[in-house]
Formats: structure tokens, sequence, C-alpha cells
């Protein structure tokens, strides 16, 4: 896993295939976050998806083809910003890991030392340990997995417990997935299902007013569970809550 | 149609709940306790597991070299070398031994490499009487079964069950009280080791500069067939080795902490060969069977790295699918995320790649196991590195995998035709739903989760629409 070194305010913004197509508040919360730090943000019109989910299927050639597309929507040295976990692991170790013994690793490996997840963008790259106004509530933060080896979730503990208002409540088994894990919550549906259970219920059980995470596509999982068994607690993005607290001062 | 249900998800949710139960249970605790001692008695683990993880990988890239000193020093102290490529050539090795001592009983320790090759099988059908000492793989042995776990076998078994078991074989009369179950155990195995001809045990560690191997139990076991028998054979995989005598405190200090939870195992044992002249007791042969067995093609792999492993079990105690699905339903002697690498890899006789090229997928890919590994395996890139082999092969066979990415990638990797997709609206509403619906497995997807809907190109519009937006 490469951490990112490369920062500054004149950035590109990665969307996500996901906000793309399902979760656009998302992306627009994430956005608005992002101007409101100032940062000159530009949203490459031609990018599509960061390449894992053929990765993880191990349809290699099929995933370069897609990391190469997304390595050219990001050329430069401007930091590239995602709202995700999962998405900022891929183009700063699935990405490398695909491209082992190739001759595009170099520009793989630049654009990894420049992609930075939002929080830890805020956190590690701006400096920036005290989020400003207020927002009312118990919030249950899910770790998402490919968090694991970077700072993404514990920048994201510091913005959050920095919010007047906010309170994180304790989560049992952190190191647990959810069960999404891409095509295989569908190949293995049943055993994926027993991990989104067991998830759910340690995110509910101290009932919080708010269940928040680092990546949409856990969220989905655990979320259509919750929505199948009528489960009404919300469930925002971080960026979401960051958003909302701005608009709280 | 590719076929999409998976035989371990299958497994998964036709298990009992009392198995089921066992398991995570088990599991969870000692994932717990292994968190709990490593942190507790050391500063830094990660920095301790790296650095273990880079002495297996130098190991390992110079194996001939270290091999052949392993050999030398065993040879000084006395001991006999065997080199077996494969399973059927050490259980021959095994039965030859036997035979030239006329030896007809033999005691075993528990070793995860002679339930790979099979062994007791193989000897019992040659008149050997073989009896297992570990109390967990002796359970195994008269029921028949085979290790769920490579350090708990018996992880899946409750203690009425293993009662049921005693009384069913006149071992001894329905207990549920596990002391009692534990010395009914022990005085049936006392007698054995004194009748036995051979103790046989594998080894946890080889030290290459001393010719010694370690050995390390709970129950004393190995330590007990060595004294009572004439003849000692240990069975071990090459990867076992490690240069140095120094080079052993920080593998012990890991491999119980990563197990079990414990600083260090009940018993330690160092061997460096048969007894000495003069010494009153001990076998009066050693022989080390040195055994590859599929692991020179998984060094020369993209997947050299699980070679490192020192076999104890923390991958598969944390890892979620494990938890849910149980050892068993990976159809292989080595289960979890370690054995969804090592198993397709190595020369199992159900085994080959083909026949085990599932288990790679059988993960989230979730990284908890590389978190824990004392060896530091980056498991996950393996069973990646291994899903892209099985696709490959599977598409030189001819043979369905599961649903190509190929429409997907042409999409993803051209601006245009990605829009458009985004374009499509409410014909993508459907369409995973049509999809989902057409697999018998993935309908079960369905029954518990709602799908959220398509808003696609909606951030994009509302970028655009902003006065002085500035998408590029």
């Amino acid at each position: 896993m490469i951490h990112p070194t490369v920062s500054g305010k004149r950035i590109k913004f990665m969307m996500t295939c996901l906000c793309d197509a399902f979760y656009a508040d998302v992306a627009r919360a994430s956005y608005e976050v992002l101007e409101h730090l100032g940062c000159e943000i530009k949203v490459p019109s031609g990018q599509t998806c960061c390449g894992q989910p053929a990765l993880n299927a191990g349809e290699w050639d099929n995933a370069r083809k897609v990391i190469r597309h997304t390595i050219e929507e990001f050329e430069g040295t401007d930091p590239v910003v995602i709202p995700s976990g999962s998405c900022a692991a891929m183009t700063r170790h699935g990405a490398i890991l695909g491209f082992e013994g190739e001759s595009d690793l170099v520009e793989t490996k630049e654009m990894a030392s420049r992609s930075w997840e939002l929080c830890e963008y805020i956190v590690r790259g701006l400096g920036i340990e005290n989020w400003p106004g207020r927002f009312d509530g118990r919030v249950a933060l899910h770790r998402s997995c490919h968090t694991r080896n970077t700072f993404i979730y514990e920048s994201a503990v510091t913005l959050l417990s920095s919010i007047d208002g906010l309170e994180l409540v304790e989560v049992g088994e952190l190191d647990q997935c959810c069960g999404f894990g891409g095509t295989f919550c569908v190949s293995f549906p049943n055993v994926s299902e027993k991990m989104g259970q067991l998830k759910v219920e340690h995110l509910t059980e101290s009932e919080p007013d708010f269940i928040a995470s680092l990546d949409m596509a856990c969220m989905m999982h655990f979320g259509g569970m919750m929505d199948k068994q009528k489960l009404g607690t919300p469930r925002l993005h971080v960026s979401q809550i960051l958003k909302q607290a701005l608009d709280n001062q | 149609m590719a076929k999409l249900e998976q035989s371990i998800d299958r497994y998964a949710a036709e298990l009992d709940p009392e198995t089921s139960f066992a398991v995570r249970d088990a599991s969870k605790i000692k994932t717990e306790q292994r968190f709990d001692t490593l942190w507790a008695d050391f500063e830094d683990p990660n920095a301790m597991r790296k650095l273990a993880g880079q002495v297996k990988q130098h190991t390992l890239e110079n194996l001939p070299r270290y091999l052949a000193q392993a050999e030398a020093s065993f040879q000084r102290n006395g001991a006999n070398v065997h080199w077996a490529v494969d399973g059927d050539e050490a259980n021959a090795i095994v039965l030859d031994i036997m035979r030239r001592r006329n030896a007809t009983k033999i005691v075993k320790s528990k070793s995860m490499v002679t339930e790979e090759i099979e062994l007791l099988p193989f000897l019992e059908e040659h008149g050997v009487e073989a009896i297992e000492t570990d109390l967990g793989e002796y359970i195994v042995q008269i029921d028949g079964d085979h290790p769920s776990h490579i350090i708990s076998p018996i992880i899946h078994k409750n203690r009425k069950q293993v009662a049921r078991s005693f009384e069913r074989e006149g071992i001894g009369e329905y207990t549920e009280d596990p002391e009692e179950l534990t010395r009914i155990a022990r005085r049936f195995l006392r007698k054995k080791y004194l009748e036995a001809d051979v103790g046989m045990t594998g080894a946890n560690f080889v030290l290459a500069d001393s010719g010694r191997i370690v050995i390390v139990t709970n129950e004393g076991n190995a330590r007990f067939s060595m004294a009572a028998t004439k003849t000692h054979i240990v069975v071990v995989g090459i990867e076992k080795v490690i240069p140095r005598e120094e080079d052993l405190p920080l593998y012990m200090n890991l491999l119980g902490r990563s197990a079990t939870g414990q600083a260090m195992t009940v018993y330690t044992q160092l061997i460096g060969g048969p007894k000495l002249e003069g010494q009153e007791e001990g076998p009066e042969e050693m022989h080390v069977i040195f055994l590859d067995n599929g692991r020179s093609d998984a060094l020369a792999s993209e997947c050299r790295e699980i070679l490192r492993c020192i076999r104890c079990g923390a991958c598969m105690n944390i890892c979620p699918v494990y938890r849910q699905a149980s050892g068993h339903a990976y159809r292989a002697i080595y289960p979890g995320p370690v054995g969804a690498v090592l198993s397709p890899l190595l020369a199992l006789k159900n085994g080959g790649f083909h026949q085990l090229a599932d288990l790679p997928k059988a993960s989230s890919l979730c990284g908890a196991c590389q978190e824990v590994c004392p060896v530091d395996i980056p498991i996950p890139d393996l069973l990646l590195r291994l899903r892209a082999r099985g696709k490959e092969e599977s598409a030189a066979r001819g043979a369905i995998d599961s649903p190509g990415f190929g429409m997907w990638a042409i999409a993803a990797s051209q601006p245009a035709a990605w829009k458009m997709g985004l374009a499509m609206g409410h014909a993508m509403n459907v369409a995973p739903h049509a999809w989902l619906n057409a697999h018998p497995s993935a309908k079960s997807w369905q029954s518990t989760r709602d799908l959220p809907k398509f808003r696609g190109g909606e951030f994009r519009k509302w970028l655009n629409a902003r006065k002085g937006g500035n998408e590029k």
C-alpha cells in the first residue's frame, strides 16, 4: 500500500462509479466539502471506474484497460481525492498489483502517490483536525475493510469526533467485513448474508441515531439488508455529515 | 449460463447451527486472545510480523542452500535424511523404515503434513497400528473425520459429540466433563505409547545451522512418544527450515500468541538426532523426511510467499468466511485464507488446481488475514493472483468460469459508452434485478437485500448546471 505524499489545494475529484450511478448526493456533499476547504476542483468528465471489479474477478486484462483509462483521465501532478476507501486502495495498491512487471507500473505508482481518500486528504494532506459546525447525534461509524493499512479510518474518527454535538458510539468486531466484497456477495450469497447480518447487528446494537460509512459499497450491502428488515436508522456517508455540520455553523 | 453457485457457500448455508456456533465462537475468542497477548507483551507486534516475514522470505529465496545445510547438520548429529518428491514417496519411506526395524506399531503426534499425505490410512492398509496421540486428532481418527482447523482439529465438535464417540469405541463411560474425558483419553493413550515401536512427529521449524527440529505441543504427546519408542520419524515440508538457532525466538514469540493467544506453548522441544552413547533413553534412530509435494512448484509460482506460513491458524480464526463456512467447506486439508492459496498449489490427492480453483474466490478480500499473519503473507494479493490464473486456465480449457467483464471493460475505458450507460437511466434499475433473478443462487441475495435506486449521471448534471461549473 502506497501512502500518498503529494498534496495541495488544486485537486482532481474522482466521483467513483457507485456515486456516478447511485449516490449523487454523496459525490455532491464531498464536492461541497472540498469547495469549503478552498480547493480548486477539477472533475475529469471522462472518468468511469477505478477498475477494481475486474481485478477482483481475476480478469486482469480487462482491469488493466480500465486502470490505464483512469490514469489517463487523472494524469498530471494534482492530488486525486476520492470519497471511498476502497477505490483509494485500488489506486494505491490493487492497480500496482495488476501492473507488476508491466511497463505501466511507473505511471500507476505515480498516481498512487497522489491518491487520497477524502478524510485522509483533509486530515493528513491539509493538516485539518477540527471540523467546524454542528451535527447532533450519536453516530456508529463502519470501518470499511479497504481502509486497513491506511490512515483513512483514524482520519475520519479525528474529524467526526471534533464536531460539536456528535458522539461516536462503539461498534463491535470492527475487524469483521460486512460481506460485500464485490462479486463475492453474488457468488457467495449465503456467507455474505450471514456476514452482513452480524455487521447490521453490531452497527445497530448501541441504538445510534446515524450509521456512517467511508464506502458506499459496504453501505449499499448492509444498508440493503437494513431496508429489507425495515431498520430505519438513517445512513450517511462521512462527507454528508461533514457537509451537514458546515450547514449548521 | 455461467455457474454461479459455489460449493463453499452451499456448505455454509447447510451447516448445522451447533457446529456453526462452535466454530464462530472459538474463532472469535482466539482472535481476541491473540490480539491481547501480542499487544500486551510487545511494543510493536507489526514490526515483528514484518521481520519474521522477511527472514522466511530470505530463507525461501535461498532454499536449496539452507536445505543442504540442514541435511549436513542432521547427518552430523547422527540423523538420517530422506527426500520425498510427493506423498506416495514419503509414505513408502516411512513403511520401509518400519519394515527394516520390524516395527508394527506407531504413535504419532499432531502434524498437518501427515494429514496432507494421508499417511495413517496408508500405514493401516499395510498392517501397521497407527495412533494419533494429540487428543483432537485422536477424536478425528476414531470418528473417521478430518481436522477442520490446522490448530484446533475438532473446532467443529462439542464435548457431547466427543463423549458419544468415546462411548461408542468402548474407551470410556459417557461423561460431558472435559477433564474426565481428557483423563479417559490419557489412560488409553499411555498404554499405546508403551507398546509402540515408532514415534512419529512433524516439525514446526527446522534449524539449518544446528540440525535440530523444533516441536511445540500443549499436551506433551510428542515428547512422550519419543521417550517410549526406539525410532523417531519426522516428516516435514521443505519450507519449514529457518537459517539459524538465533532466528527461532522471533518465531516462538509469534507462533503461540498468534495461534492460541499463549505466550508460549506448554511443551517446546528441540531435537537434534537420536540418543547419544551413554544416554539412557530416547530413540536409537532418527529419520527426517523432507517433503516437496508441490512446494517447489509453489516456490516457482506467483504465490511463493504462501510458503512463509508457520501454520498458526490466526488467518482462519479471524476470517469472516471461515467463521461462517467452517474448515470442511474448503474440501482440502488446509482450510481458511492460507488454505485457499496453499491447497490449490499443492499436489494433494483430492487436489490439483482445477479441482480447487474455487477456493481463492471464497473471500471478500477484506484483508483481515494479512493483518494478523505472523509472517505478513499478502494473502489477499495471492488470492487475486490465483483468481487471475483460474480465469486464464479456464479460458484456455474453453470452460465457463463466471460472468465476464468484457463488456464492462469496454464501457469503463470509453467515456462515451460509459455516459450512454448512465443515460439509460430507468433501464438500469430493471437490469440488475433481471440479472440477479436469472441466477438461482443470486436470488437469495435479493431476498435479503434491497438494491438502491439507479440515479445515473445526476452528480454530473448538478455539476454542469452550477454557475461557473468547472468540469474539465
